[in-house]
C-alpha cells in the first residue's frame, strides 16, 4: 500500500516539470520563428528562412 | 528534476545551435543573399539578356549584427526543440527506454522529420522573395503538421502494434492529403535553381542540427543524471 501511493506522487510530481519544460520550449520556439513582430521578425529573418519557418 | 532537463537542454541546445548557425552562414547565408539580389530587383532573372550565377555577394561575415543575431536566434532555436526533446526523452526513460548520446541519434533524426521534413515536404523551405500565401494560414498548418508527425513518431517508435502504425501513416500523410495554404499566384522573381538549393541546403544543415541536438540531448540527460546522483 504504502509503495503504490509513493509510485502515484511519484509520477505525479514527474509529470509537472515535464509540462513545463514544454511549454517554455514551444514559447521559445513561437518567439523566435513565429512572432510577426517586426523587430523579432527583422532580427530572426535569416534563421527562420534557414530553419524552414514560414516567414513572410 | 526541472533543473536536469533545463540544464542538460540548455547545454544541447547552445552546443547544436552554434554549430548549426555557423553551418547556416557558411552554406545557406550565402544562397539566401544571393535570392536577395534578385528579391530587391537588383538582379532580374528572365530579362533581356541571361544573367551571371555568379554576381559579387556581400563577403561572409560582412554584416556582422545581422550575423551575430542568425547565431542567437539559432542557439535559441535549438534550445527550444532540446526542450522539447528532453521533456520527451524523460518521459521514455521513466517507461524504461535507453537514454544516451546513441540513442539520441535517433531521437535527432526523428526531430528531422517531426519538425523540417514534415511541414517542408509540402511548405517547402523558402528563399526570401518567392510567393506565398497568408504567412498566418501557413503557421498554422506548419503547427499542426508538425504537431501530427510527433505523435505519429512517437506511435511508431512506442506503439508496437499494427494499429499504432496506421494511425500514424495517415496522421503523416493527411496534412498532404489536406494541402498547405497555396499563394494564389506565383510572383516569385527568383530563380529555381536558387530556390532548389536553398531548400536542399536547409534541410541537409536542418538534418546536421537535429542529430548533434539528439545525441548531445541524451549525452547531457545522462551525464547532468549522474552529476545529480552523485551530489545528492
Amino acid at each position: 500500500m504504502a509503495t503504490q501511493t509513493q509510485t502515484v506522487s511519484a509520477s505525479r510530481a514527474g509529470i509537472l516539470p515535464v509540462m513545463f519544460a514544454v511549454v517554455l520550449g514551444l514559447g521559445i520556439i513561437t518567439l523566435t520563428g513565429h512572432v510577426q513582430a517586426a523587430a523579432l521578425h527583422d532580427a530572426a529573418h535569416d534563421v527562420r528562412h534557414a530553419t524552414g519557418f514560414p516567414c513572410h | 528534476m526541472f533543473s536536469r532537463i533545463l540544464t542538460s537542454a540548455l547545454f544541447a541546445g547552445a552546443a547544436a545551435g552554434l554549430i548549426a548557425a555557423l553551418l547556416q552562414l557558411v552554406f545557406v547565408q550565402p544562397v539566401l543573399l544571393h535570392a536577395e539580389l534578385y528579391e530587391s530587383g537588383e538582379l532580374v532573372h528572365f530579362g533581356a539578356e541571361a544573367v551571371s550565377a555568379h554576381p559579387e555577394l556581400p563577403g561572409m561575415f560582412s554584416e556582422l549584427t545581422r550575423d551575430a543575431l542568425s547565431v542567437i536566434f539559432t542557439m535559441l532555436t535549438y534550445t527550444g526543440y532540446a526542450l522539447l526533446m528532453i521533456a520527451l526523452m524523460s518521459v521514455a526513460e521513466g517507461q524504461g527506454h535507453t537514454i544516451d548520446g546513441r540513442t539520441g541519434v535517433l531521437w535527432g533524426l526523428a526531430g528531422f522529420i517531426a519538425f523540417h521534413l514534415a511541414p517542408g515536404f509540402t511548405l517547402a523551405p523558402e528563399v526570401p522573395g518567392v510567393a506565398a500565401a497568408d504567412v498566418y494560414a501557413r503557421q498554422v498548418w506548419w503547427f499542426a503538421t508538425v504537431g501530427a508527425a510527433l505523435v505519429a513518431l512517437w506511435l511508431i517508435a512506442f506503439g508496437g502494434n499494427l494499429i499504432s502504425y496506421v494511425i500514424a501513416a495517415v496522421l503523416l500523410m493527411a496534412p498532404h492529403l489536406i494541402g498547405a495554404p497555396e499563394p494564389d499566384v506565383f510572383t516569385g522573381p527568383v530563380p529555381t535553381e536558387i530556390g532548389a538549393l536553398f531548400a536542399a541546403r536547409a534541410f541537409g544543415i536542418g538534418l546536421v542540427a537535429w542529430v548533434l541536438v539528439g545525441t548531445f540531448a541524451g549525452y547531457f540527460w545522462q551525464s547532468e543524471g549522474k552529476r545529480v546522483e552523485a551530489t545528492a
